[in-house]
This record gives structure tokens, sequence and C-alpha cells, in this order.
């Protein structure tokens, strides 16, 4: 209640989620966009939580999975829906890759509007998960035009 | 000081041993740090690590005079935002560097638009490695994404609507913003002109 209170009612909460490497790097270039936003960051390790210092004090750690390793995949899923319990996000930003995508799947059943940029790295397709959100992300971006379609994803520019 | 990285997801033993095999042949080695991953090859001609952390990782490609790196966004980013020039030789799917071609076409276009310099494999990586002057950086980029990206997902945030919701659902304001995201999604700025 305290917290609401604080808050001014249109500031809105944003999940920012991404896998390690290229990932994390593309997502702190969006920052400017989550100016005013409530902000909480999931990634998949600690090391990166120095470089979000002073946006917010919301980070959370996820298991490093890939399609690769079912168990693991499971575990991560369980560990995002505690943190979209935690979070409430109204909107959720992933640029990849596992771990955004159950992100957006489960989120958007939890009533978050969802946000997919593939990452850069894919020049000639979308990347498998790309693809696979394209009905689960409100906002499905490519991030090279001759990737972008009528239907999705659509082209706004790029991290570069 | 010449900084090679594999990244932090996996080794890429291919690269290094070729680094490594060039500091032997120039005796350069003194000049050389690697962060090698869960290496097999054991370097011995080179200082290296197996992993930094972010911030040692940003020192390190801002200490160097050139960044020799697999074609990986992490390390481009990098290179790009510190205005370091950076050489790159593409992962290859079918050696199981990882899990396709991906790299292959990224460094093929970010080649072609002059935001890298590309060895596709270990003899040009030598080549080019032997004629060290002529790798230049590219054009030094900002800290952020292009504006349109950031006013897309910004506006997003703001007006925008659960794709399929109902039009009862929705205020004149993400009506509003809908026309302003849709002149984004229209109007792109276009990598190749930065």
């Amino acid at each position: 209640m305290l917290k609401f209170l604080k808050v001014p009612s249109r500031q809105r909460r944003v999940l920012a989620v991404a896998s390690g490497g290229g990932h994390w790097v593309q997502l702190l270039r969006l920052m400017p966009a989550f100016d005013d936003c409530d902000i909480a960051f999931v990634t998949v390790s600690d090391a990166y939580r120095s470089q979000i210092s002073g946006a917010t004090r919301r980070f959370h750690v996820v298991p490093d999975a890939t399609r690769w390793n079912k168990l693991k995949l499971a575990w991560m899923a369980l560990r995002l829906i505690v943190i979209l319990l935690i979070e409430r996000p109204d909107v959720i930003v992933s640029t990849g890759a596992a771990p955004g995508f159950f992100a957006l799947r489960v989120g958007r059943f939890f009533g978050a509007r969802t946000v997919w940029i593939d990452s850069i790295a894919n020049v000639e397709q979308l990347s498998m998960s790309g693809e696979k959100i394209g009905r689960h992300a409100d906002l499905w971006l490519t991030q090279w035009p001759h990737l972008a379609r009528p239907q999705g994803p659509h082209f706004a520019g790029a991290v570069l | 000081m010449i900084f090679v990285t594999v990244g932090a997801q996996m080794p890429f033993d291919r690269l290094i041993a070729a680094v490594d095999r060039w500091a032997r042949q120039t005796s350069r080695g003194e000049d050389v740090f690697a962060q090698v991953g869960d290496h097999i090859y054991r370097p011995s001609h080179i200082r290296y690590t197996k992993q930094l952390e972010p911030q040692a990782f940003r020192a390190k490609v801002e200490s160097a005079d050139l960044l020799v790196a697999h074609a990986g966004m992490g390390s481009i980013l990098t290179a790009l935002e510190l205005g370091k020039p950076i050489l790159v030789m593409p992962r290859r799917g079918d050696l199981k560097e990882t899990r396709n071609d991906h790299q292959v076409a990224t460094a093929k276009k970010l080649g072609a638009f002059g935001r890298v310099n590309v060895a596709m494999d270990e003899a040009e990586l030598l080549e080019k490695l032997d004629q060290l002057n002529e790798i230049s950086a590219a054009q030094q980029i900002g800290p952020h994404a292009s504006s349109d990206l950031l006013q897309a997902v910004r506006s997003f945030i703001f007006h925008g609507k659960r794709r399929g919701a109902s039009s009862l659902d929705a205020g004149v304001g993400l009506a509003a913003a809908d026309v302003e995201l849709g002149r984004h999604v229209s109007g792109g700025a276009v990598l190749a002109n930065g």
C-alpha cells in the first residue's frame, strides 16, 4: 500500500529479461526506453547486477537453460513463475533467449503485455524462440528490415 | 595489447589455437591476453584466463589496441561502444562451435556494413594479424539503441495494448499511440545508414 502511494498511478511496472552475453548487452542498450518505469531485471548471472545499479535494486537470476536441457529448463520456468508473481509486471520486454521466451509465455497468461526484440545476431532468419514467440508477443520485433513481415515480426530500428 | 575473447558461453579453441600459433611465429605473445572459456586447447605462447566479470571484460577492451573475437554480439557491441577495432572469426555450426551458422551470417553482414573486420577461417585470421596496421576501428557508437527502437518500445510500454484485445478496451489514447507506433514500425532507421 505504501508502495502504491509512492508510485504515480501511471508508472508502468516493467520486467526486462535477457540471458547472458549479447542478449544482455542488447537489453542494456534499451535502458532509456524504461525511464520513469518501475523496472526489474531477470538474467542468468549475478555478475551482471553491477551494470544496472542505479536503475533499480530489483534483480533476479534464473538458471541459464537452453532447449537442450529439459530439466534445467523446467527449473528455470518455475523460477520465472515465482518472479512473475512477485513482480506482477504490466509489461515484459525481452531480447532473448530461453528465459525471455518463458517469461513472455507465462507472463502473458498473467495478463502482462509482452515485447520480443529478436537478437541482432539473427541476420538470416529469426531465432527458433523468436519465431515461436510470435503469437505470444504483443510487440514482436526483428532488428533486420529484410526479416520483417506484414503480420510480424516488425522492424523498428536496431540496438546498433 | 591484443585482447582475444570467445565470449561467456562456450569455448572456441580454433580461435585461441590460431592466435597462439601467430604469437609463436611472431614472438608477440607478450602483447596478447585471451579469455578462453572452458577450453581444452592449452595456449603456450599467450597469457589467458577462463572468464572475466563484465566490468573486467570492459576494462580489457578499453585498454586493448585490437579486439580479436568470435562473432558474438556482446563482443562486437562492446568494441563498437568503446571505439575499438575488432577482428572477428565466426563460430561454425558444422564444427559444433555453436548451434548453427548464425555467426557466419552476422560476420558477413556486419563486415559488409564496415562495422567489423572479418576472418572467415584461421588462415585468413593469421593473414590479417600479419597486417595489423590495416585493421581499423569502425565509427564509435553511442551507449544506446537507435532512437526509433527506443521510441517503439517506450511507446508500447506506455500506450500499447494486447494483441487481439477488444476495441472496447482501447481508449482514445491507445489509438493515438498505435498511430505513433505504426509510424516507427514503418519508418525505422536502417543499420547501413548508421
